[in-house]
């Protein structure tokens, strides 16, 4: 048994259904009262294939991915034999009566019996499973009917008899396994919400009201969320020809006024970087989700990696001021992808959000997001006086944006190097002048950078240094290590750019500082060495297509601490 | 009232004789015949010598990149659909580099009008082959003729029943104002493929060349689909112009001027309660 709360995994061939089952099992969960944590690995196919749902169920905040599982859900023979290693003491294994569990602790279902139709199996996998969990029936049976509600009274009740039979059947077995009881019920209702769900949340708290994209894992769900979720909102969507075009339809869209986003994943990326620099020069805001998997190319579709942080930093030619963010969990995705939209409108320039994979797939339970309390997002203007200059020269070079429109003065915006009313010159002085104008908003976008986060001790022995989505990870691997030497976390929510007056302290004052990526060649910390000369002292690095976890970083850190 | 001079009177850096100054004045008288003032449109462009035209007028403008002109155009439409939209490029940029967004913006349908200046050359980076060069068109980059077939532009979106589909000629400035006025006035997709000699750099498709071989179209259903693939295919000692194909396909549909939206926080919530 696990002490840090049940880690359940269903596996199975793409398109048995096992998605269907963990998240209405991971929703029964959070209204159980439970905290949760997903780690989605499957394949990318869309039949066939060996793909699993993990989930972590607990009574306390989670923060990462757990190696080892309470409770296996084999819907096929494959799934056992690949996971059976993994099986932690106390485990059980909930299977099909025909296959073979050999000596192991398990529960042999009759989904025959329990249900003729194979249509029904999931829902009996499910009932087993939420009956084994010490789930109450009552929720299951509630989370069917919202489900099923558009097929039907009649799918409904099939479903509700099935998951009671379920239930039944369960309490009739003898069987060894310990659940952990939820919860007080009073705890309020949560949501359950992954990464890319946030985004899509925060960027509609935003009042993103555009999205253009072209398909790509695992970045679509961003678009996906704002497509089912946005028409009461006011959203326009457009799924482009490509990413080139994704980019510049957004610029376009931006320009006449719309708040807009653009979502893709590293290859897709790389296609926009003219789109990115474009936005750039012609001030433009834009916010851009880049959701990691591990490239080169192609790469490994359906993995996790953060190996495009220097793509991000960089791309896009010529010079020109952008903010890179980097949120580590659901919560973090939903209020920077707020922030973003302000700090793009506010500074006209090309913000990203960068994420990956595991974040983007992973479901946790949050409170819901407080949108009243959320501060307000810059907007340009719809009206100005006559003889208004779009990039008219300012402080801090923000040029007050004025978005076109009848009865208003013109609106003329430039991918050329252009003057203070927008129209295209080669004069030199010019130039300066307006490069120069352009990049002292980044003195601004200075001002307004996230602190990174600070957790444990002052001047430990041990400073794990991470980014993005590795943050929950390295939490869990500092409450677990076993040492006497003292550890701290640092986290940076947003990597670029970094203002080394908000951690370089924290860095110096540490024994050993361990750069924690999931990358091969320790971007992050090559950036921070760039930016302010620290160097690393040891690095820990995963870039196998999974995720970081607590015990990846605890054996990446024998023989340090 | 709109006039012509509403629009100005800018200096450029086009060469003397150029097809695009006719093009230019057309495109002003155009607008002002149809009584849109400057603030009532958008012109977006990409990149070459046709680009820089919304930089000689008055209009709210976004010159945007070479090939891209098609989906900044779009983006533009989408957030504000009361106002017209025109985009402006040569064939290099259109059919070339933005190959794939023309035949994505005739499939899209957005109600938009491309003029694309055609002088079947690269003008600004100084005389390359571009898609609609001929067969054996000798270049300093092609210097054994151009290999490939050239792009026929107006067949290929007559194929695709684009909304509407044109010819003019910077040559006939009379016919492209009224084929320029009805594009404009056409809903959905309309293309305008304006023939125009580039006296720098195309030395074989000059004025000449093409006045003795267009000739304005008479008798022409564009209605009818069949017919106007058989005129859509006419390209060499006789060049059909005019409106080619008129389809009546619906439009992209447009909601409402985003700069102006606000959300309801209540659909908000609503939203965020769907994920308890
Ligand atoms: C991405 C990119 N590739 C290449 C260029 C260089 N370039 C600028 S204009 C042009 C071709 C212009 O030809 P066309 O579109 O026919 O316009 P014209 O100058 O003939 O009016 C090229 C290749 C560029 N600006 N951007
Ligand atoms: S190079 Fe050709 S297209 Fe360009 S301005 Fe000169 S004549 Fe016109
Ligand atoms: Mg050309």
């Amino acid at each position: 048994m696990n002490e840090n709360g049940t880690n359940i995994v269903v596996g199975g061939a793409a398109g048995q259904g096992l998605a269907t089952i963990g998240r209405l099992m991971s929703r029964a969960a959070v209204r159980a009262g439970y905290h949760l944590l997903v780690d989605q690995r499957y394949m990318s196919r869309v039949r066939g294939g060996h793909n699993t749902f993990g989930m972590r169920v607990g009574t306390e905040p989670l923060y990462g991915p757990a190696e080892g599982i309470d409770i296996l859900v084999a819907l096929n023979e494959e799934t056992l034999e690949l996971h059976r290693g993994e099986l932690a003491e106390g485990a059980i294994v909930l299977a099909g009566e025909e296959i073979d569990t050999g000596g192991l602790n398990a529960l042999r279902i009759p989904f025959k019996k329990l249900a003729p139709k194979p249509l029904f199996h999931n829902t009996v996998a499910l009932g087993v499973l939420g009956a084994t969990l010490c789930n109450d029936v009552a929720i299951l049976e509630a989370l069917l009917a919202e489900t099923f509600a558009k097929k039907g009274e009649e799918v409904v009740r099939a479903n509700v008899d099935v998951v009671r039979a379920a239930f039944e059947w369960v309490s009739e077995q003898a069987f060894d396994f310990s659940c952990i009881m939820p919860p007080e019920p009073d705890a309020p209702t949560r949501m359950m919400v992954n990464g890319n769900e946030a985004i899509a949340l925060g960027a509609l708290a935003a009042g993103c009201n555009f999205v253009s994209f072209y398909p790509m894992t695992p970045s679509t769900s961003v678009a996906q969320a704002l497509i089912d979720k946005g028409a009461p909102l006011g959203l326009v969507h457009e799924q482009a020809e490509d990413e080139i075009a994704a980019a510049n339809m957004a610029v376009g869209a931006s320009y006449a006024g719309a708040r807009a986003l653009v979502t893709t994943s590293g290859g897709g990326f790389a296609l926009m970087g003219e789109g990115v620099s474009l936005a750039g020069v012609s001030e433009t805001p834009m916010v851009f989700v880049v959701a990691q998997r591990p490239g080169p190319a192609t790469g490994m579709a359906t993995r996790t990696e953060q190996g495009d942080l220097d793509l991000v930093v960089h791309a896009g030619h010529g010079e020109f001021p952008r903010a890179v963010l980097a949120p580590a969990d659901p919560e973090q995705c939903f209020h920077l992808a707020h922030r973003a939209f302000d700090l793009a409108e506010s500074f006209q320039t090309p913000v990203f959000l960068l994420t990956d994979q595991y974040l983007a797939d992973s479901y946790r339970d949050v409170e819901p997001f407080d949108i009243d309390g959320l501060p307000p997002v810059a907007r340009p203007m719809t009206e100005a006086e006559e003889g208004y200059k779009r990039y008219v020269l300012t402080e801090d070079g923000v040029s007050p944006r004025l978005v076109p429109g009848p009865s208003t003065p013109l609106v003329r915006a430039d991918s050329h190097e252009h003057d203070e009313a927008g129209r295209i010159t080669e004069d030199g002085m010019n130039r300066v002048v307006q490069n120069s104008k352009r990049l002292d908003k980044g003195f601004g976008l200075e001002d307004e950078v996230v602190d990174p986060d600070y957790y444990g001790e002052d001047a430990p022995d041990v400073l794990l240094l991470c980014w993005g989505s590795s943050l929950g990870a390295c939490l869990d691997a500092m409450d677990r290590a076993e040492t006497d030497k003292t550890m701290a976390v640092l986290h940076f929510s947003q990597v670029y750019p970094l203002c080394e007056s908000l951690f370089l302290d924290d860095l110096e004052k540490a024994g050993t500082v361990v750069s924690v990526e999931g990358n091969a060649t320790g971007q992050f910390a090559k950036l921070v060495a760039r930016e302010t000369g620290f160097q690393v002292d040891e690095y820990v690095l995963r870039f196998d297509g999974r995720p970081l976890t607590a015990e990846y970083v605890l054996a990446g850190l024998n023989g340090i601490i | 009232m709109v006039s012509i001079e509403d629009y100005g009177e800018f200096q450029t850096t086009w060469c003397p004789g150029c097809g695009n100054f006719p093009i230019l004045a057309s495109v002003k008288t155009a607008l002002a015949e149809m009584g849109v003032a400057p603030s009532e449109v958008m012109i977006a462009s990409g990149i070459g010598q046709a680009a820089k035209l919304p930089h000689y007028m008055n209009c709210h403008m976004f010159n945007g990149l070479h090939g891209r002109v098609l989906p900044l155009a779009q983006g533009m439409k989408l957030a504000n659909p009361d106002m017209r939209v025109l985009c402006v490029s040569g064939d290099g940029c259109s059919y070339g580099e933005g190959g794939n967004h023309f035949l994505a913006a005739i499939r899209r349908n957005l109600d938009i009008t491309l003029l694309v200046h055609d002088n079947q050359i690269y003008g600004l980076t100084k005389g390359q082959a571009s898609p609609t060069s001929a067969l054996g068109h000798v270049t300093k980059t092609q210097p054994t003729g151009v290999r490939s077939a050239p792009f026929n532009p107006i067949a290929t979106a007559v194929a695709m029943k684009a909304n509407f589909v044109a010819r003019a000629f910077s040559g006939e400035p009379e016919h492209l104002v009224s084929v320029i006025k009805e594009a404009m006035d056409h809903p959905g997709f309309a293309l305008v493929d304006i023939l125009q000699p580039c006296v720098s750099f195309n030395k074989v498709n000059t004025f000449g060349w093409y006045k003795e071989r267009t000739y304005l179209l008479k008798d022409h259903d564009a209605s009818d689909w069949g017919a106007a693939m058989a005129v859509a295919d006419e390209f060499g000692d006789r060049i059909p112009l005019g409106v080619i194909y008129r389809n009546d396909r619906e439009a992209f549909p447009l909601g409402k001027r985003l700069a102006c939206s606000e959300y309801d926080r209540n659909d908000l919530k609503a939203v965020m309660q769907s994920y308890t």
